[in-house]
Parts: structure tokens; sequence; C-alpha cells
């Protein structure tokens, strides 16, 4: 968004909103902040370096929009954030499957919830401070390669682009901290956030366990067919998962989790090569700008933090997409995003859309779709 | 700017402020007993003598505090404290749930705490306390440490016939406290008269400054202090006295009671212009609170600046920020100390449901106020709240 315009500024009370609000006051926007209220609970202090959810980043928040003189409010969503990322993160591992729960909420809460109420309200977009960059309707990667958060956005439809401003993606982390230096912002030297808000120990298993309770079963080594260990819940284990397992095989090689069900609570783990999948099927996809041909080349990233891989795109019967890697790849866990670029090194990676995956597995060479 | 929040803070009266400059430039500690000592103190005890006659109290009645907030916590905690030393049966607290957060929260933490009880009492639709139910609520009195019900609600405006309730109270041996911040200034307050045993005040809701009030408390009445220290105010309230900000609160409290009778009239009348226009574009706006021209013991039954409104379908923030962002300050119930708008616990109270409690927004006028200022409210109010119903109550809705 390049014209002026009325815009809400979702400021966390962390570095990069904060510098996100500011470059979208000196780009001419109308900005109004919001701090996003996500926990029933809140705490009066920040615990460790996880920020959104306590009083004390609500306050950072608001020093930051006092400094630059914008109006600021506080929005309860925490009743849509427990239903829509929450409770799906908690039923997803239920399930079986490796849930991103940021990627939720910017899909649910941020660029619907947030944004539905915006537009409402008379604004015409949100602005975030995401490090991607958005220009002409395009999300591309952030210039900032480890920075880059092109992947939790990738969820996120043209419409919704369409009121989505992300200041940050041309500028590197190192320079958002300088700006919020050199503007004398309190949260210049804040901690970066990491892992998941709403966990603020950081012990997802912990989490988990608390919300599904102990559901003992078999850990089962695919490559005996033997039961080699018991586990206290599916919920603990992740596809690819390596460490923690608590099992060990005859052979001495490392195990890896292969597979979860659990309806009859089998964890299944297996050697490095049989945790290697070369295809990734998902379920309907979402379109980051137009809808392309199917089939197409292009990159896939299977999770927040992986490296792309060259892919080959095509259509499943049921409105899915199969993706044929070109590399094998190792721990692809249902439920996580399957998020697709076209390679740009000029002007960083497009986002075409993503599909949920799941299944992950061999490639049935003589079978095309 | 288009400023209709007079009941969180007033503007400071220029002769408030003339008075305290003055008094800030001169050296000298209330306490002290040398020349610039006892100058600095002929100021304040001036200043205390000026207030409780105006308060109707005597001198000796008057403790200066941090304001209104300190007010009610001493006489709330010192009250309980001090009644239950002398009888230990006297643990319970007698209340309205739609006291101010300064009571409410002091009540909890003694519940809490102390080994307090606490008699939440009825309020009326109206947000009045009556006599019945307070008497009920009071029993025979002999486990009753204290009552404390609020003169005029800062929230809706409703105002309880004190002087009834503390015949009441002392018909059981019950002192009874008053939260008066929204009264001075606004209602015609005499503390002798009224028979309450003690009264917070406060000076920047009545043109005064910040940081700066009043706990009245009867002579008799014995009152264990949060502070303690150099023996200031009857050893009730230890604490060198900031004696800029009470000669700032002594002419603030002697110009906004003496001009009383003349400016709220006016006020009153302003007010009905408000509601009526707003109830005239947006029909099904609804008034909270006791009817404008309501009377309570031959004195306004509602506090005359007050004018607060639920907008059904729409929610209450929102509707604050649209008007902020129009010029337009005005105010919803309370927030969280995050800043979450909260539904107000004072509708609550009356029996409103969460949505109307929700939907509400609170106008108040003050000594600042003008036609102008009505009229700009009114320029807006129908488009802003036809804005925030088309975004809805935001809660619990899917595409």
């Amino acid at each position: 968004m390049s014209a002026p315009a009325r815009v809400i500024a979702a400021m966390s009370g962390g570095v990069d909103s904060a510098v996100a609000a500011a470059l979208a006051v000196d780009a001419g926007h109308e900005v109004t902040g919001v701090h996003l209220a996500l926990s029933p609970d809140r705490q009066t202090l920040r615990s460790g370096a996880r920020g959104c959810c306590s009083v004390e980043d609500a306050n950072d928040a608001r020093r930051v929009a006092d400094e630059l003189g914008i109006p600021f409010y506080v929005w309860d969503l925490a009743d849509r954030f427990r239903e829509d990322v929450v409770d799906d993160f908690v039923a997803e591992y239920a399930a079986g499957r490796t849930p991103n729960p940021c990627l939720r909420c910017n899909e649910k809460i941020k660029f619907s919830a947030v944004l539905d109420r915006a537009r409402a309200l008379g604004f015409d977009a949100v602005v975030t401070g995401h490090h991607a960059r958005l220009a002409g309707g395009e999300l591309r990667r952030s210039v900032d390669a480890a920075k880059d958060q092109s992947y939790v956005l990738g969820v996120l439809t043209a419409e919704q682009l369409a009121g989505a401003v992300f200041p940050l993606g041309s500028i590197t982390k190192e320079r958002v901290r300088e700006i919020a230096a050199e503007r004398g912002f309190a949260v210049a030297t804040k901690p970066d956030s990491h892992d998941i808000c709403f966990i603020p120990d950081g012990d997802t298993r912990g989490f988990l366990s608390r919300r599904l309770g102990v559901q003992p079963g078999p850990v089962v080594d695919a490559a005996t067919g033997t039961t080699i260990g018991e586990h206290a819940g599916t919920h603990g284990f992740t596809i690819g998962q390596r460490r923690g397992l608590g099992v060990s095989a005859g052979d001495q090689r490392p195990r890896y989790v292969l597979g979860i069900e659990p309806v009859t609570r089998t964890v299944t783990v297996g050697t490095a090569e049989q945790a290697e999948v070369d295809e990734v099927v998902t379920g309907t996809p979402t379109w980051s700008g137009p809808v392309p041909d199917l089939p197409f080349a292009a990159q896939v990233q299977l999770r927040a933090h992986g490296t792309p891989v060259p892919c080959q795109v095509s259509g499943t019967e049921g409105g899915g997409l199969r993706i044929a890697l070109a590399e094998r790849q190792r721990g692809v866990a249902p439920g996580q995003s399957a998020v697709l670029y076209a390679p740009d090194a000029a002007r960083g990676d497009r986002v075409l859309g993503q599909g949920a995956v799941v299944r992950a597995g061999e490639r049935h060479r003589s079978v095309s779709s | 700017m288009t400023y209709l929040d007079h009941a969180a803070t007033t503007p400071l009266l220029p002769a408030a402020l003339a008075a305290m400059t003055d008094q800030l430039a001169r050296v000298g500690n209330a306490s002290s007993l040398h020349a610039s000592g006892r100058e600095a103190r002929r100021v304040a005890e001036q200043s205390r003598e000026r207030i409780a006659e105006v308060l109707g109290a005597r001198p000796s009645e008057v403790l200066f505090t941090g304001g209104g907030t300190e007010g009610d916590n001493l006489a709330v905690k010192g009250l309980f404290w001090a009644r239950r030393t002398a009888d230990a049966r006297r643990r319970r607290i007698v209340v309205s749930p739609a006291e101010h957060h300064a009571v409410l929260d002091s009540v909890e933490w003694l519940e809490k705490h102390d080994a307090a009880e606490v008699t939440w009492l009825r309020v009326d639709p109206t947000g009045r306390i009556g006599a019945e139910a307070f008497a009920e609520a009071l029993g025979d009195g002999r486990d009753v440490a204290l009552a404390s019900v609020m003169w005029a609600n800062n929230e809706i405006g409703a105002v309880s016939d004190l002087a009834t309730l503390a015949d009441v109270a002392h018909e059981v041996g019950v002192p009874l406290h008053t939260d008066a911040v929204q009264a001075v200034g606004q209602l015609p307050v005499d503390f002798t008269a009224s028979g309450v045993d003690a009264l917070t005040m406060t000076g920047h809701k009545i043109g005064g400054p910040m940081g700066a009030g009043v706990l009245l408390l009867r002579r008799d009445a014995d009152c264990t202090p949060l502070l303690h220290g150099g023996g200031q105010e009857r050893d009730v309230r230890s604490g060198t006295l900031d004696v800029a900000a009470i000669v700032g609160l002594a002419v603030a409290a002697v110009t906004s009671v003496g001009d009383r009778a003349g400016r709220t009239p006016r006020l009153a009348a302003l007010r009905d212009r408000l509601v009526a226009g707003v109830v005239d574009q947006v029909p099904d706006a609804e008034l909270n609170g006791p009817p404008l021209d309501d009377v309570v013991a031959g004195a306004p039954g509602r506090l005359p600046g007050n004018a607060h409104l639920s907008f059904p379908g729409a929610e209450g923030d929102a509707l604050l920020m649209l008007l902020d962002a129009r010029g337009i300050e005005c105010s919803t119930g309370s927030a969280c100390s995050a800043g979450v708008a909260r539904p107000s616990h004072v509708l609550l109270a009356t029996g409103a449901d969460a949505a109307r409690a929700r939907s509400s927004l609170r106008f108040s006028l003050g000594h600042t106020s003008t036609d102008a200022d009505v009229d700009a409210l009114l320029d807006v109010i129908a488009p802003v709240v036809e804005r925030a119903r088309r975004a809805g109550t935001g809660r619990g809705e899917r595409q």
C-alpha cells in the first residue's frame, strides 16, 4: 500500500511492530495503534523473552504509540484466539499432526478478526512487523534471510494481503533495532520473542500434557516391526523428531519418528533413510495471488525455518496438491504448511500459496496425477 | 478538541493554578518550628479551615491525603482495623458493588488477606442504594466493622440519600463511609448534616490539582493509619504536607462549592440537551442510571453533568475510538490494567446484561463545557454509531 491510508498498526510491544508502526507514520499513513490482548489471564510482567501477552508488553506498545503521537487502544481478542489458535493447536496435536500456531494466528486473528474489524471501522489495512516484502500485491521473502517470516504469511489470500502492510520487508533486523534506537524507543534492545507466545515457559510437551493428559501407547520400530518402548502420549511427538524418544533400537542406529497414529496411540520410529520422503500431498491450497495453472515448477518450504527445495506441483483428485520434491526431505509432518515460492534472487522469492500437509511419503513414479 | 470527560478529571481552575504557583515558589515545611515553617503551616491550616467550612466539617475533621484512592483505602482499611481491634466480632463490611475500585478492591483485599466478610448491597435499577436494602444487610450490626456507600456514582451518576443511610447505620452502631469524589461541587454536600462518619473527596474532580484530596473523618471515629511517620493529620496520615497542592485544593473547593448553585442548573440543562439530541439521532440509545430530572431528598438524584448511554449493537470501545478520531473525548466504564475495555461493573450491578454494559459510553460535562461541545457530539454521533454497529460486537462472530 503506497498511497496514504488509514491503517491499524498491530503493536505487540516488541521492537519489530514498534518500528513498523513508526515507518507507517513516516510513509504518511494515518496510523492507529492497537495491541491485541490474546491471553485471558495476563501476567503483569513478561516472563523470559516471549513477547505478546503480558501487561508489560501492552505498556511497551503504548509507550511507543504515545511517542509516535498516534491513538492507541487494546482490543480484546482472547476468546477468538483461544478458539482459533490455542484450541486448534491442541486439537491438531491430539490428531497426530504438527500445527504452526503463528500461521494460524495470521490467518484467523491478525488478517481476519482484526482486519475485518478494522475495515468495518473505516480502516484500509493492518500494519504488522512481519519480516516480508509486500508490493503490488506480491508477497516476497524479507531481504533478511535469517529473519524472513514469509512462511507464516503464506496462508494469506490475495484478499487478505490487499489489507496488509509489512513495512519491514526491505530492511534487516539489525537495521530495525538501529531505527528503534535512533528514535529512542525503550524496546530497541528488547529480546526477540521465540517459540509460542501462549506457552511462556517454552515447554510445549508439558502444555499439551496438561491439556490432553497421559495417554500411554507403544513405540514401534518400523525397521523390525517390533515394539521397543512405551510413551506417555502421542502429542509429545512430531514427525522427524530424533531427540527424547526414550527408546533404543537393537542396531544402535538413531531412530526418527515416522508416524503418529492417535487412535491406537502408536508412534512409529525408523531409520534416517526411512524418515525421508520425496513426495508431499496437501489439502486444498490457498493462493497468495493469481491461481497458477497446474502443473508447475516451484520451490517448497516445509516448515518455519526449513530450507526451500525445488519441486514439481500437480493437483490431486480431491482438490489438493501433490508436490514432488527434487531432494529427499526428513521430518515432513502432517499439519505443517507446504509454502510454495517462485524463486527470484533479485526481488525476493515470491510466495505463490500453500497447502497443509496431509501425507508425505514415497513417490509412485509410474503414476501421474 | 471536545472534552466530555470531566468526571475523569476537569481542568484546573485559573485561581487554583495561581495560588499553587505562588506557593510553589516558597520554602517551608509545615512541621518546622521556624518562621518559614510557621508561614507554610499558616497557609495549610487556613486551607484546612476553608475546606471544612464549605463542606460543613470542623477543621480537625479534615485530613489531607494523596487523593480519592488514598482516602477510600484509608477509610475502609483504617475503620475496619480499628473497629475489629475494639471488638473481634466485627469482621463484616457492608458495601455496594457499584463502588469505585478504590473501595471495591480495598474491601476485597481485606476479605482475602485479613478475614473480612463482605455483604454486597442490593443496587436498585437506577444504581442507588435504598434504606431498606441497607438496613436488611446491616442486621443487628454487632458483627459489622463498617459500611461504605458512595454519594454519587462516577459512571451512571446515581445519587443515594446518605443522610438517611447514615441514620440507618447509626441505629445499629455501624460507622458509614462515603466516597463523595463526584458529589462535591456538583451536589449539596454537608458532612455534619449528612451524619456520615467518613467522607472521601479529591481535588482534580473540582478544578483543583491531581494527587491531593481530603478524608473528612469525624473526631470520634477511630481509624488505624496506613502511613506511619511524623504524626501529621491527627496521627492518621503521616507525611509532609504538600502545601501548594493543599492551597490549590482549597481554592477549588471554595470556588466549586460556592458557585455550585449557579453552575449546576446550567450544566444539567446542557446535559439534558446532550441526551435529548443523542436519542433524537440514535432513537434506540438507552439512558442508564436515574431519570434526568430525578430528585433525592430534595436534591438532584443524578449528577448534573452526567450522561451515560448504551448503544445496542455497538461496542463501547469502538464508539470511543471512532469519537476520539473525530476529536471527541469521552469514556467507557473501565479498563483492566492492560487496557482491555471491560463491561461496566456498575451497570452489571444494576442488573443490566453484559451486552448493554459493553455498549455504553459516559459523557460528563464540567465547568468549561459549552453548547458548542454538545453540538460537536451531535454532529457526529449518528454516523459513528452506525459505523460501530457495522463492526459489530466482535465476539464469537464468524464470516
